[in-house]
């Protein structure tokens, strides 16, 4: 089904002399039909009939509610201390700075999973830290939202520090040094003069920690466990779903999968390009 | 496999192709080259997978062990979860030989769509406890007690075998408890007792047993009214079937009634 929808594809390269070769033609159309055919299945699939019905419930939009909160809860937390993390690991020197990077990138490939027992043991009850917040403040973070927030913060906020850090290596220290030899400080210099130029950086790193947090699972369950309107986010929604309610569990990946195409269609324009 | 049930399988089959990504990757063990069922002359040889829930993990593993003893050239894998993922596994085509269920109705799902071969049987039965932290500082007594402020509990998700009886016996009991997380196999709830993250969980005995000192298990007068059957059945798409009735018998037999008695399952 997929090749004769493609075939015309074949045909299309219309600048002369200038042919894509089967031999890379052919592997990146099987990668595109890999990575599009499951998406096109789930609209097949999806029982567009009892649809309106799936996703009126009000399940459902507290599931998405908490999913939108916690996400973009987690990006300002992971702006607040990782664009500062960022600059420290781009524009300073120390000893160890090479070892410190790639324990702050280890969250990207780690499994979320692990994140999420390492939290428990860090942040629990009677975790390393978590013991001491709960004797002297009172606060305990499994099971709550906050639980949730910190989860989807330690898996994405890597994303944010890789992208700004990217982007301040690539502009110039020298305006910031001419800042500062004009007399600003070096924090003023920072927010005046680094921050507007790595913008780019930071919204796409924005938009990058949003969507992984967004659709984290892994760490979220294992960490904040699953209480609906509480800890229950959109993913450990269809995952439980799908196994007695196969239909609503593509109907709430519907709506992932949408808010997903606009949140890329909607900051395609503005931001996306000039990365 | 008729061609009117066609449509909704199809549906389900993608619906789960997620759940079928990590049970096929849990069971992906290649099948012996006597996985044949003509070839088997004197005895099961190969490989045979079972999928069983997750509280038959600790007397599951034991038989498995022994059924390799007895039958040198067999192979037991295992994959342990939640009864309704399993099944919606099953169901998506997971290679499987054997499904051991916490609860008929988790059974039902396989056999209603045609999976299994032959009628599933009761092999045990299972009762609820509550599992508190070691040396029970909460004093909790009884199902009740479990509702006092400040107390966490979880519970099994409702879609759970576990997270139904528990459902039921506190229906029963009339106690409306608001728990802190809805676990999604009984395991889940158990770890979250035992890291001490939880106050109690409602558990199986079975899974208190098997926690050994970790928790300390309470019985409560409702869990009577909650005693789950678990079947096991024999899978019609089963890649080793001589293997996997073997290992059915040794579940029914008086050896396999004994390590699942030890390990506090009640005969059926």
């Amino acid at each position: 089904m997929t090749t004769s929808r493609e075939t015309p594809r074949k045909t299309r390269p219309r600048t002369p002399g200038r042919g894509v070769p089967l031999a890379l033609l052919a592997p990146a159309l099987l990668g595109l039909a890999f990575l599009l055919v499951p998406l096109l299945a789930l609209l097949v699939r999806a029982p567009w009939r009892s649809l309106p019905e799936q996703l009126t419930s009000p399940e459902v939009w507290q599931a998405l509610r908490l999913s939108l909160f916690c996400a973009t809860t987690a990006t300002a937390l992971s702006l607040v201390v990782g664009v500062p993390l960022a600059w420290l690991l781009a524009r300073t020197d120390f000893p160890g700075r090479g070892l410190l990077r790639a324990l702050v990138t280890l969250p990207l490939v780690l499994p979320p999973v692990v994140g999420g027992v390492a939290l428990l043991l860090a942040l629990g009850r009677n975790g390393v830290v978590g013991q001491w917040l709960d004797a002297w403040f009172g606060i305990t973070l499994p099971f709550t939202t906050t639980g949730v927030i910190l989860a989807e913060t330690f898996v994405a906020m890597p994303f944010l520090v890789i992208s700004v850090e990217g982007t301040l290596r690539a502009t110039d220290p020298r305006y910031e040094e001419a800042a500062t030899t004009l007399g600003a400080s070096r924090f003023t210099a920072f927010r005046r003069v680094t921050l507007p130029l790595i913008a780019p950086g930071i919204a796409a790193g924005s938009v990058l920690a949003w969507a992984r947090a967004l659709g984290e699972f892994g760490a979220t369950i294992t960490f904040a466990g699953n209480f609906p309107g509480r800890t229950q986010t959109m993913p450990l929604a269809v995952y439980l779903a799908l196994q007695n309610d196969p239909a609503a569990a593509i109907a709430l990946s519907l709506v992932l999968l949408a808010v997903s195409i606009a949140v890329l269609a909607g900051l395609r324009d503005r931001w996306m390009r000039t990365v | 496999m008729t061609r009117s049930a066609h449509r909704p399988r199809r549906s389900r089959r993608i619906a789960g192709a997620g759940a079928v990504a990590v049970l096929a990757l849990s069971a992906c063990s290649a099948p012996g080259p006597d996985s044949s069922p003509g070839s088997a002359t004197d005895g099961p040889t190969g490989t045979v997978t079972v999928f069983a829930a997750a509280s038959l993990r600790e007397s599951f593993t034991t038989l498995g062990e022994r059924f390799e003893e007895e039958h040198p050239g067999t192979e037991v894998t295992f994959s342990f979860g939640g009864s309704d993922a399993l099944a919606a596994g099953i169901d998506n085509g997971a290679p499987a030989d054997v499904f051991a269920a916490a609860s008929p109705r988790t059974m039902e799902l396989v056999t209603d769509r045609g999976h299994a071969a032959g009628s599933p049987s009761t092999f045990v039965r299972n009762r609820l406890q509550i599992a508190t932290v070691p040396g029970n500082p909460h004093g909790i007594d009884s199902l009740e007690d479990l509702t006092a402020p400040g107390l966490k509990v979880v519970l099994c998700d409702r879609t759970v075998p576990c997270g139904a009886a528990a459902q039921t016996a506190l229906g029963a009991a009339r106690i409306a408890l608001t728990p802190a997380s809805y676990e999604q196999d009984v395991k889940g709830a158990l770890t979250k007792v035992e890291l001490k993250e939880a106050d109690a969980a409602v558990v199986y005995r079975t899974d208190v047993k098997a926690a050994g000192d970790k928790v300390e298990g309470v019985e409560f007068r409702e869990s009577a009214e909650a005693v789950n059957d678990y079947p096991i059945a024999l899978l019609d798409n089963a890649p080793n079937p001589s293997a996997a009735k073997a290992f059915v018998a040794l579940v029914k037999s008086p050896e396999g009634r004994k390590v699942l008695g030890e390990a506090g399952f009640l005969r059926p």
